[in-house]
């Protein structure tokens, strides 16, 4: 059982036991007890399990935990401090900009897909830093919100966008 | 690197918590916990207890569906007692801890448990000012309260000094006087929502996140897809060694129920999926094309829901008549994260975890299915993806129950995508056949309504396979039927007619309430045909309704939609345009149960391909007294862009064997590059009652489109969702 795989999450290594074709997520809530990444459909479909690795936007339900050995996964919980190592800032800030954004919008309702919203949405800004609401619709395309947040959601991607272009290292 | 687990004794079962808050939550459930509840709702020491460090923890018993009631309802609380908002906290719903305030369902949070939670907190208001009066000597009406610190004559004391973390015992009787709307300081404020900073870092305690020690995962193994409610599914044959290759995975069965458990989740999964089970699939249902001729042909249980005047020899004497037959399809739930649960069952006693949006009512039926006293079951609340009413909550509590009883180890089981999609309790369909008609100066003279549809199933899918309990039916109440708030009640109408057709559920899909319950359909048939009545009057659709109402809370909402839309005067389907891509605009009313609510939509549609698109809706609700405008702001915009989704896309698909539509791909939503923009309007009234506010504009932007629609096009869509399938033929009907 014990694959002695090793695994980079959010900056740190872990030795993970389970089987080297388990699926990502089950390994990081299961094993690294993380709560970013979520079950939404196991099929790619809904974007509830997204995390970054090598900073590329990647659904965790379908990726064997194999696949990302030797590579840097992020979570949800790991994006400030990738903000910050991108950034070159001095101090890892207590929240992502665009975590801070979606709070200032007060966008969320139940927040079960946020953890993806938001990790999608920093990949998209960290290669799109001035984007246009269109830009921001086919970006945040491929991720699902059953409660209708779309609007405030966009709102406070555009809002982050702000935010991170006056920020200086 | 070590992992941080917090080990608590509670309830019997050792819950690791990831985050402080909720240990305390926990830490309170335990002092109060060790007895089953409710705690007697006439004690003012069962909603609320004062600390020795002048803090309060109110006890709620509403759920927290991502709605912001549990932000709200402290803002009632902070605002009669005198205390900030900082000072202010709750405890996780509990059936040993928290009152039974009835489900969190029909919007009634700010509705029913406003009041209850406004006058607890006003007597224990008066209770402690009782005591300070003693303390500083000086008479209650001399009394200041600022954040929880009372003066008089220069000193002053803070209520927790004055009873610290002490009992109140003390009789609520509900006669404290309550604050008036005029003194507001925190109610009627967009107080930021308490639950979000959690939600936004990870640190927010999903039910999907909880573990115990020792526990085992669990999976159903089901058919992909039900078949009719009452049908059942049989095992013909089960191969366990079908499962060989993972050791790790045992196979449960009570009946036909059966399952999965592991030690490790993915194990769990796949052994679900690679179970060997031959299901007994007799055609039990009519296939979705045949469903509404199936529900008209049946024979019905009838209720006159209204009856006034002659509404037959008003319609018939009429100079303008509209009359149609629309159709609805079932739609799903379809929580963004399928339903978890965990559960403790021992040999006298069970603990469950859940979803529920009422512990209580769970709590009962898990007894039930356990065959346990009530009192021996106790059910706890965690906050899962949105539910929008009854998901399969109730269906995953029991089935972790059952395979825990079967294990006898603690089982956490999630629904995988299908088994959430492929076996809710689906928003049912709906037939309603709606006449109306006008006289020459534009006054709506007779309505009558008539709507086919089921009640709301109340066997779970679990109880009914292990322990062959039969389907049944709820008793008809008001929510399951006509709903005259949506079926022409805002129009001042001397003669209507409003029937129920109940269609017996056993034999189709098994359904509940669906958010803002078969209103969408009643609206999307009720307000076309108002809106044709304008058409033939060659009058502006927005000045025909206000000719025909007189109420002023609901023209109120029809303005406030008109004024955000810009709305300007014009006769419907005017400018009918030859282009490929046309534009429309609608107006429409209609609400759940007790609120009122309008809408402007301005839709988009491509007369070629098919495809409709909402460009902007404008959605206005008077709810009464608004206690956060922000969340209902937030809950108008949702509800807004969820009926853009049924209306364009949600239909849930069914052979005469079983539902088809079992994942995002086969049954999808509203996606980001189609969403419309919004506007929420809030009619903030201060001096009326709170009515529900999480449900009650979507039936009103399910009419809004249809006449958007028509505006667009100059043809009727009689059936929704308007997909580009069904938009095209009916484009070349004419």
């Amino acid at each position: 059982m014990a694959s002695e795989l090793k695994i980079r999450v959010n900056e740190r290594s872990w030795s993970v036991s389970a089987a080297p074709d388990t699926p990502l997520l089950y390994v990081l809530s299961n094993e690294l007890m993380l709560q970013g990444p979520r079950f939404g459909c196991g099929l790619a479909q809904c974007g509830s399990c997204s995390v970054l690795v090598n900073g590329v936007e990647t659904r965790s339900c379908v990726t064997p935990v194999s696949a990302v050995e030797g590579k840097s996964v992020t979570t949800l919980e790991g994006l400030p401090a990738w903000y910050a190592a991108q950034k070159k800032l001095a101090e890892t800030p207590a929240l992502h900009p665009v975590q801070q954004a979606m709070l200032d919008e007060q966008a969320v309702q139940c927040g079960y897909c946020y953890s993806g919203m938001i990790v999608k949405a920093s990949e998209f800004l960290s290669k799109t830093p001035r984007p246009t609401e269109a830009q921001i619709r086919t970006a945040m395309n491929g991720h699902l919100c059953r409660c209708g947040t779309y609007p405030r959601i966009i709102q406070a991607v555009q809002r982050a966008a702000r935010v991170m272009s006056e920020v200086k290292a | 690197m070590t992992l941080r687990r917090d080990f608590l004794k509670a309830g019997g079962a050792l819950v690791i918590g990831f985050h402080l808050r909720d240990i305390l939550f926990a830490q309170e459930g335990m002092a109060r916990g060790s007895v089953a509840g409710p705690p007697d709702a006439k004690q003012v020491d069962t909603w609320l207890a004062i600390h020795a460090d002048n803090t309060a923890t109110v006890y709620i018993g509403f759920a927290e569906l991502g709605q912001g009631n549990s932000t709200a309802l402290l803002q009632v609380a902070a605002e009669e007692l005198d205390l900030d908002m900082s000072q202010l906290k709750t405890v996780r719903l509990d059936t040993n801890v928290t009152p039974n305030q009835g489900g969190t369902y029909s919007s009634a949070s700010i509705q029913r448990g406003g009041p209850q939670v406004r006058t607890a907190a006003a007597e224990a208001r008066q209770a402690l000012l009782r005591l300070a009066s003693k303390k500083l000597d000086a008479s209650v009406d001399r009394l200041a309260v600022v954040k929880g610190v009372v003066s008089a004559g220069g000193r002053s004391v803070t209520y927790g000094e004055l009873v610290g973390d002490q009992p109140f015992h003390l009789a609520f009787t509900g006669s404290a006087p309550v604050k008036m709307p005029a003194e507001y300081k925190i109610v009627a404020t967009a107080f930021p929502r308490n639950d979000l900073p959690d939600k936004v870092s990870g640190k927010y305690v999903y039910m999907q996140h909880v573990r115990v020690p020792g526990m085992l995962h669990g999976r159903v193994v089901r058919p992909r897809g039900q078949g009719a409610y009452g049908a059942g599914a049989k095992v013909l044959a089960l191969d366990e060694s079908s499962i060989r290759n993972i050791p790790g995975a045992r196979v449960l069965r009570k009946g036909d129920f059966v399952g999965v458990v592991a030690e490790n989740e993915w194990d769990a999964v796949r052994a679900a999926r690679q179970l060997k089970v031959t299901w007994d699939t007799a055609p039990s249902l009519s296939g979705s094309d045949g469903l509404y001729d199936a529900m008209r042909a049946v024979k019905t249980d009838d209720r006159i829901v209204l009856n006034r005047g002659n509404a037959a020899d008003a319609i018939g004497a009429a100079p303008h008549k509209a009359a149609h037959s629309c159709r609805s399809p079932y739609q799903a739930h379809a929580p963004f994260g399928p339903n978890c649960a965990l559960a403790d069952v021992k040999p006298d006693s069970a603990l469950v975890m859940c979803s529920t949006q009422d512990v209580y009512g769970t709590r009962g039926t898990m007894a039930r299915v356990l065959s346990l006293p009530v009192d021996k079951v106790r059910v706890q609340y965690y906050e899962g993806s949105g539910t929008y009413g009854h998901s399969c909550y109730d269906d995953t509590a029991q089935a972790a129950a059952l395979l825990s009883k079967l294990a006898g180890k603690p089982v956490r089981l999630q629904f995988m995508r299908w088994d959430e999609h492929g076996w809710d309790n689906y928003g049912p369909a709906h037939v309603g056949e709606v006449r109306a008609a006008a006289s020459a100066d534009g006054k709506i003279v007779g309505y009558e309504y008539e709507g086919w549809q089921h009640h709301w199933s109340n066997v779970e899918t679990s109880e009914q396979l292990a322990l062959g309990n039969p389907a049944a039916e709820w008793q008809p109440n008001p929510a399951m039927q006509v709903n005259p708030l949506c079926c022409g009640g805002m129009y001042d109408i001397p003669n209507v007619r409003l029937v129920n057709h109940h269609v017996p559920g056993l034999g189709y899909l098994k359904g509940a309430w669906l958010r803002s319950p078969l209103d969408l359909s009643f609206s999307f048939a009720s307000e076309q045909a108002i809106d044709q009545l304008a058409f033939q009057l060659k009058m502006d659709p927005y000045e025909f309704r206000q000719r025909n109402i007189k109420d002023a809370r609901w023209l109120g909402v029809l303005d406030a939609a008109a004024k955000a839309a810009q709305w300007a005067p014009r006769q419907a389907a005017a400018n009918l345009a030859k282009a490929s891509m046309v534009t429309g605009r609608g107006i429409g009313m209609g609400t759940h149960l007790a609120s009122y609510g309008a809408a402007v939509a301005e839709i988009e549609v491509n007369r070629e391909t098919g495809k409709v698109v909402a460009k902007h809706l404008y959605g206005a609700v008077d709810a009464g007294l608004v206690v956060n405008p922000g969340n209902v702001e937030s809950q108008i915009s949702g509800q807004l862009v969820q009926t853009a989704s049924r209306m364009f896309k949600e239909e849930v698909t069914f052979t005469k064997t079983n539902v088809t539509s079992l994942d995002w791909a086969s049954y999808p939503i509203l996606r980001f590059e189609e969403c419309p923009q919004v506007t929420p309007v809030v009619v903030q009234r201060l001096n009326e009652r709170s009515t529900g506010a999480g449900e009650e504009v979507m039936a009103a932007a399910a009419g809004a489109i249809a006449n958007a629609f028509f505006d667009a096009t100059g043809v009727r869509m009689t059936e929704f969702p308007l997909t580009p399938k069904r938009v095209l033929a009916a484009l070349k009907r004419g």
